[in-house]
C-alpha cells in the first residue's frame, strides 16, 4: 500500500532544507546564468529548464517554513503554495531534464550547488509520489532482484564462467581476506563484460589480491538516481555487509558515475558510520599501479582518441588526472574535448535520465553538444569510463547517424597491457 | 539721532557727505546684489533719493542681541549705516535712550502716528510655552508681537531666532519658541535668516521697500531670493577642492594650512544658502569658511539640531555607533528566537520522517 | 514635515535610526535563519580539504568562467559595470567614507570626486542595460518576478538621487539630499527581506559550495 503523498514530500523537503541551501536560495539574483551551463537549455533554448528553476518547489518550502517573510506571507495567504499540481509539472523539470551533471554549480556567480539541491528536491518528489514511473520500477528491481537490470547473481556466474573458459584467467570469488573487492554495474555484466575479463587481466599482472562478491557485486544504486536516501542507504547496506564479510581493504568502484557517488562519497553518511574499508575509482587504482610500475603498457595507439569525462567522476567525483595519465600509456594521440575534466558536457542521459523512457526524444536533442564537442576533436575513438555514459552515447550517435567506435579506458588498458605470462 | 529737518534720504547723504557718484555706485550694487535689471539703476536712486524716513520698530524677544551687534558694529561710515541710521528707529531696547513707560509709550506713539506704514523689525524667537518665559513691561512677547504687527506694513524678521525659532527653538525647544511667521500670518514677512544675518541683506530689504514700497521676491523660507538664492557651496572659492577630492581632514594638517575643502570638518555649506561667500563680512574681509572654520549652516532653519558642528554632512544626526550597537543586541535576541524555531521545524520534519520504501513510490490515485 | 530642512533632518535623523536598526536587525536574523540550519555531516573520507578551496571558491567565483561570457556577454557586462559602479560609488565617495568612519570608528582614502561621478554614471548605465537584459533575455524574463524589480529600483533610486544631489539638479539642496537618504533608508529596510541579502549570503553559498567541491578534490 503506497504511502505517497503531498505531505510526505513536503516533509521531505523540509528534512532537506539545510545551511548550504538556504545559503544558495538566499544569494540567487535570478540571473540566469546557470541556464547557459545546462545542455537542457542550451540545446532547447527553452527557459523553463533554467537550473535553478527546477529547484522551485524546494525554493518555495525554505522560503515559507524557513524565512521570516515567507511565513509572514503564507500567515497573510500571499504565498504560492506547493501543491500536487506543481510536483507534477516540476517532474520533468527535477528528473528528464537534469542529470545532476554539475556544471551550473560551476558558473553560478553567487556560488550556489545548484545540483547538491537537486539532488535533495528528488527526496520530496520520491516522497511525493513523482517521480518517474520507470526510475520506480529500476528502484524496484534494484531492492528486490539486487539490479536495477533485473541483473542476478547467475546472469553474473555464467558470465565469470564464460570468460574464464575463453581466457584462461581465474576470477576470485567470495575470497575472503582479499585486499580489493571490484563493483559491477548491470550494465558491464549484460553489455560489456569486458571490463571483468580487463579487470582480471590487469590485477594478475600487478599482482593484486581481489575478489568479487556474490551478494554485493552491484555498485548501481537507483536510491541516488530516484533521490531516495532510504533506498539508496538499503542498496549501500548490502556492498557494506558484503565487504564486511571479506573483510577486504579496497573497494573498488567500476566505471560508472553514480556508483561512484553513491558509493564514495554519499555511502557513509547513509548509513551513519565511516567504512572500515576505503573505496577507491577504478581508474584512481589504475593510475596508482601506473606510477608505481606495475603495470605498463606498450604498442601505443596512433589512433586519435578523445576521452568524455563522466561528470560524477570528474566535475564531481574529483577523478580528472587520473583518467589523462592512464589515456597517455594508450594513446600517443590523445586529444581532449574543447571542455573537458570539470568543464565537461554531460552526455545527456545521467542522473537516472537514461532510465527514462519519455526523456528520449529529450535526451537526444540534448546530445547535440556532445555530438558536437566530439566531432570538433577529430577524434577517430572515444575512450570513456562510465558504463551508462557509454551505452547513451552510443545510442546518441546512432541517433544522428555518427559512427565512431567507443571503448571503456580500463578495457584499452587491459589493451595494451604489457603480460609477463 | 538723525536730525529732524532732514526729509528724504537724499537729502541724509548729501549732509553727510556722500557724493552723487558714491551714491550711485551704491545703488548699482544693490540692485546687482538683489538682482534688479540694469535699467533700474536709475529709477532705485531717485526713489531712494526721496525716500521718506519710515518709522521702524524693533523687537527684541528670546535673542542674544547678537543680530543688532551685526548690524551696528559694521565699520562707519558706511552706506549701509547710513541708510540705517536714516530710519526712524522708534523702538529699540538696545538703542534707545528711553526706558521703562517711556520707552513702551514711544511704541505705543509710533503705532499711532504711522498707522498702517510702519516696520517692525524682530530678532529672537517667541516662547509659547508659558508666557512668563519672557517679557516686556509685563507683556508677554506674543501680545506685544500680535499688537505691534496688526498696524505694520510689514514684518522683517532678522536673525535665525526670529526667522525660524533659531536656537531657543533647538531640542527639546524648553519654552516652546516659534518664530514670527508662525504668529504674524497676515502680513508680509521677510525673513533675514543667519547667525546673525548679513548686515547688507537688511540694509538691502529696507533699500527695496524704500524704492518700491514692496518686498523682495522670497524663497520657500520667505527668504529674499536675491540673497539666499544660491548656497554656500556653490559660491565657495574652496569649491575646486571638493570637486578635486582634496580635503583638510584636521584643523591644523597641511590640507587646512593649504585651503583645501572643509567638508570632512564638518562644513554645513551644501545645505546652506545665504550670501556669505560672495558677500563676505566685515566689510568684505573675510567669510567663515575663508577664516579656516566650515559653514555652520546658521542660516537654515533648526542649524542647532542638524548634527555635530564637526561632523561631515553626510553624517547622520543620531548617535548611529549606538543605534547599531543597540539594534545588533536585539537582533542577536530576535535572530536566537528565528534560529530556534527554524531549528525546531526540521527537528520535527526529521521526526516525521516515514520511511521510503519500494513500495510506496507510485502516488495515491 | 512641510520643508526641505524638516525632511532633511528627518532622513537625516529619525528616518536613518529606524532604517539602519531594522537593517541590522534584519541582517542578523537572515544569517541566524541560514547558519542555524546546519550541514549534514560527512563521513566519507575526504580527498581534499574544505577551508582553502572554501576560501578561493569566494574569490574566484567573481571572475565568469569563459563559456558563459561567450553566451551571454551582456549578463556579465551589464552585472559588472553595474556592480563595479555602485561599489565605487558606495566605498570611494568621501562624504560616504565619512559615514563608514562614523560607524566602524576607521575610514579608508576616497576618490576625487570626477572619478565617483563617472563611477555613478556607470552604475546608472549598467544598471539600465541589466534591466533591458531581464525584460528581454527569455531566461531573466522567465525567472523574474516582482521581488527582482523591485530590488532593482531600490538599486537604482540611491544612484540616481546620488546624483542628482551632487549634480544639484534638484532645489534646494536639503530636498535632494534628504531625497537620496530617504531612497537609501527605503533600500536599507528592505534589504534583510529580499534577494539584495545576496550581498552577504553568496559569501556563505560559494564558500560551502567550494568547500564540499574541495572535499572532493574538486576546485570549484
Amino acid at each position: 500500500m503506497t504511502k505517497a503523498t503531498l505531505e510526505r514530500g513536503l516533509n521531505a523537503f523540509r528534512e532537506q532544507v539545510d545551511a548550504p541551501v538556504a545559503a544558495f536560495f538566499s544569494s540567487c539574483v535570478n540571473c540566469g546564468m546557470c541556464a547557459e551551463a545546462c545542455l537542457f537549455y542550451t540545446e532547447t533554448g527553452d527557459p523553463k529548464y533554467t537550473p535553478i528553476h527546477k529547484l522551485e518547489p524546494l525554493r518555495r518550502v525554505w522560503e515559507q517554513d524557513y524565512t521570516l517573510v515567507g511565513k509572514l506571507k503564507k500567515l497573510l495567504g500571499l504565498a504560492r503554495p506547493v501543491t500536487d499540481e506543481l510536483l507534477r509539472e516540476w517532474q520533468e523539470l527535477l528528473y528528464d531534464s537534469c542529470t545532476m551533471c554539475g556544471r551550473c554549480s560551476l558558473v553560478c556567480p553567487v556560488g550556489n550547488d545548484i545540483s547538491y539541491m537537486v539532488r535533495k528536491a528528488r527526496e520530496g518528489m520520491v516522497a511525493s509520489g513523482n517521480s518517474p514511473v520507470d526510475v520506480q520500477g529500476a528502484a524496484q528491481r534494484a531492492v528486490t532482484i539486487g539490479s536495477p537490470m533485473g541483473v542476478r547473481f547467475k546472469a553474473l556466474s555464467s558470465q565469470i564462467k564464460h570468460i574464464e573458459a575463453n581466457s584462461g584467467l581465474k576470477i576470485p570469488l567470495d575470497v575472503a581476506g582479499a585486499d580489493y573487492m571490484p563493483l559491477l554495474s548491470s550494465m558491464e555484466i549484460i553489455n560489456f563484460p569486458e571490463y571483468i575479463e580487463s579487470l582480471a587481466r590487469i590485477f594478475r599482472q600487478a599482482g593484486i589480491s581481489w575478489t568479487l562478491c556474490s551478494d554485493a557485486f552491484e555498485a548501481t544504486n537507483t536510491g541516488i538516481q530516484i533521490g531516495s536516501s532510504d533506498i539508496a542507504r538499503e542498496l549501500v547496506q548490502r556492498i557494506v555487509d558484503g565487504a564486511e564479510r571479506l573483510k577486504v581493504k579496497f573497494v573498488i568502484s567500476p566505471e560508472c558515475g553514480h556508483a561512484y557517488t553513491s558509493i564514495r562519497w554519499e555511502g557513509p553518511d547513509l548509513i551513519g558510520r565511516p567504512f572500515p574499508f576505503k573505496v577507491i575509482h577504478i581508474l584512481e587504482l589504475l593510475d596508482e599501479l601506473r606510477a608505481s610500475g606495475r603495470i605498463k603498457t606498450a604498442n601505443l595507439s596512433s589512433e586519435r582518441m578523445t576521452f568524455h569525462d563522466p561528470c560524477s567522476i570528474a566535475r564531481k567525483g574529483g577523478v580528472i588526472d587520473s583518467p589523462r595519465k592512464l589515456m597517455e600509456m594508450v594513446s600517443s594521440n590523445f586529444v581532449e574535448m574543447q571542455d573537458h575534466g570539470k568543464w565537461n558536457w554531460c552526455c545527456g542521459g545521467g542522473g537516472g535520465v537514461s532510465a527514462i523512457g519519455d526523456a528520449e526524444a529529450l535526451r537526444f536533442k540534448v546530445f547535440k553538444r556532445k555530438k558536437e564537442q566530439i566531432e570538433q576533436t577529430g577524434a577517430s575513438k572515444l575512450v570513456t569510463a562510465c558504463a551508462n555514459c557509454r551505452l547513451v552515447i552510443e545510442e546518441g550517435l546512432e541517433e544522428y547517424n555518427v559512427e565512431l567506435p567507443l571503448e571503456g579506458l580500463t578495457e584499452l588498458v587491459a589493451h595494451h597491457l604489457v603480460e609477463d605470462a | 539721532m538723525v536730525d529732524k529737518k532732514i526729509k528724504t534720504l537724499g537729502d541724509a547723504l548729501r549732509r553727510n557727505g556722500v557724493s552723487r557718484r558714491g551714491f550711485l555706485k551704491f545703488c548699482t550694487a544693490t540692485a546687482s546684489m538683489m538682482a534688479l535689471p540694469p535699467a533700474m539703476v536709475p529709477a532705485l536712486a531717485a526713489s531712494l533719493d526721496k525716500a521718506r524716513r519710515p518709522s521702524v520698530i524693533w523687537l527684541s524677544f528670546q535673542e542674544c542681541t547678537g543680530c543688532t551687534e551685526s548690524l551696528t558694529r559694521s565699520h562707519s561710515p558706511t552706506l549701509e549705516n547710513l541708510i540705517f541710521d536714516h530710519i526712524s528707529l522708534d523702538y529699540h531696547h538696545t538703542l534707545q535712550a528711553a526706558s521703562g513707560h517711556a520707552a513702551e509709550a514711544a511704541r505705543e506713539e509710533a503705532m499711532r502716528a504711522n498707522e498702517g506704514n510702519y516696520l517692525v523689525v524682530v530678532d529672537g524667537a517667541i516662547p509659547l510655552g508659558n508666557p512668563g518665559y519672557s517679557t516686556i513691561a509685563g507683556f508677554s512677547n506674543l501680545q506685544i508681537l500680535e499688537e505691534t504687527a496688526a498696524g505694520a506694513a510689514a514684518v522683517i524678521a532678522v536673525g535665525s531666532c526670529a526667522a525660524f525659532g533659531g536656537l531657543p527653538k533647538a531640542d527639546p525647544n524648553p519654552t516652546g519658541a516659534v518664530s514670527v511667521r508662525d504668529i504674524v500670518t497676515d502680513k508680509p514677512v521677510v525673513n533675514v535668516s543667519g547667525c546673525p544675518p548679513i548686515p547688507v541683506v537688511i540694509t538691502g530689504v529696507l533699500a527695496h521697500f524704500l524704492t518700491f514700497g514692496t518686498l523682495p521676491e522670497l524663497d520657500e523660507y520667505g527668504r529674499p531670493k536675491a540673497f539666499f538664492g544660491t548656497s554656500i557651496h556653490d559660491r565657495c572659492y574652496r569649491r575646486p577642492f571638493y570637486d578635486k577630492g582634496l580635503f583638510a581632514n584636521t584643523f591644523d594638517d597641511e590640507g587646512a594650512r593649504k585651503g583645501w575643502c572643509l567638508y570632512k570638518l564638518g562644513c554645513k555649506g551644501p545645505m546652506t544658502y545665504n550670501a556669505c561667500a560672495t558677500v563676505k563680512w566685515n566689510e568684505g574681509t573675510s567669510w567663515p569658511v575663508e577664516s579656516g572654520h566650515g559653514c555652520l549652516g546658521c542660516s537654515q532653519p533648526d542649524f542647532w539640531d542638524a548634527g555635530g558642528f564637526y561632523n561631515a554632512l553626510s553624517i547622520p544626526v543620531g548617535d548611529i555607533s549606538r543605534t547599531t550597537s543597540y539594534a545588533a543586541a536585539a537582533g542577536l535576541g530576535v535572530a536566537a528566537v528565528a534560529a530556534g524555531i527554524n531549528h525546531k521545524t526540521k527537528v520535527a520534519a526529521r521526526k516525521r520522517h516515514d520511511r521510503v520504501t519500494i513500495d510506496d513510490l507510485e502516488k495515491i490515485s | 514635515m512641510n520643508d526641505s530642512m524638516d525632511f532633511l533632518l528627518w532622513t537625516r535623523g529619525t528616518a536613518f535610526d529606524v532604517a539602519i536598526a531594522i537593517f541590522i536587525i534584519g541582517l542578523i536574523i537572515r544569517l541566524f535563519e541560514i547558519v542555524s540550519l546546519g550541514r549534514e555531516r560527512t563521513l566519507a573520507e575526504p580527498k581534499g580539504s574544505e577551508f582553502l578551496p572554501g576560501v578561493k571558491t569566494i574569490l574566484t567565483r567573481t571572475l565568469p568562467d569563459g563559456g558563459t561570457f561567450k553566451r551571454q556577454p551582456l549578463t556579465v557586462i551589464a552585472g559588472y559595470v553595474f556592480h563595479v559602479g555602485l561599489l565605487i560609488t558606495l566605498l570611494l565617495f568621501i562624504p560616504h567614507i565619512e559615514l563608514f568612519r562614523e560607524t566602524f570608528g576607521f575610514g579608508w582614502p576616497g576618490l576625487p570626486n570626477p572619478i565617483v561621478d563617472a563611477a555613478a554614471v556607470l552604475g546608472v548605465v549598467g544598471l539600465l542595460a541589466a534591466l533591458w537584459n531581464r525584460l528581454t533575455n527569455p531566461v531573466m524574463k522567465m525567472l523574474s518576478g516582482g521581488e527582482d524589480y523591485l530590488v532593482w529600483v531600490l538599486t537604482f533610486l540611491p544612484l540616481l538621487t546620488g546624483y542628482l544631489a551632487y549634480h544639484r539638479m534638484i532645489n534646494p539642496y536639503p530636498l535632494a539630499m534628504g531625497l537620496h537618504l530617504l531612497s537609501i533608508e527605503l533600500l536599507l529596510i528592505l534589504f534583510p527581506f529580499t534577494k539584495l541579502m545576496h550581498t552577504f549570503t553568496l559569501f556563505l553559498a560559494r564558500w560551502y559550495n567550494g568547500a564540499m567541491s574541495g572535499r572532493r578534490g574538486v576546485q570549484s
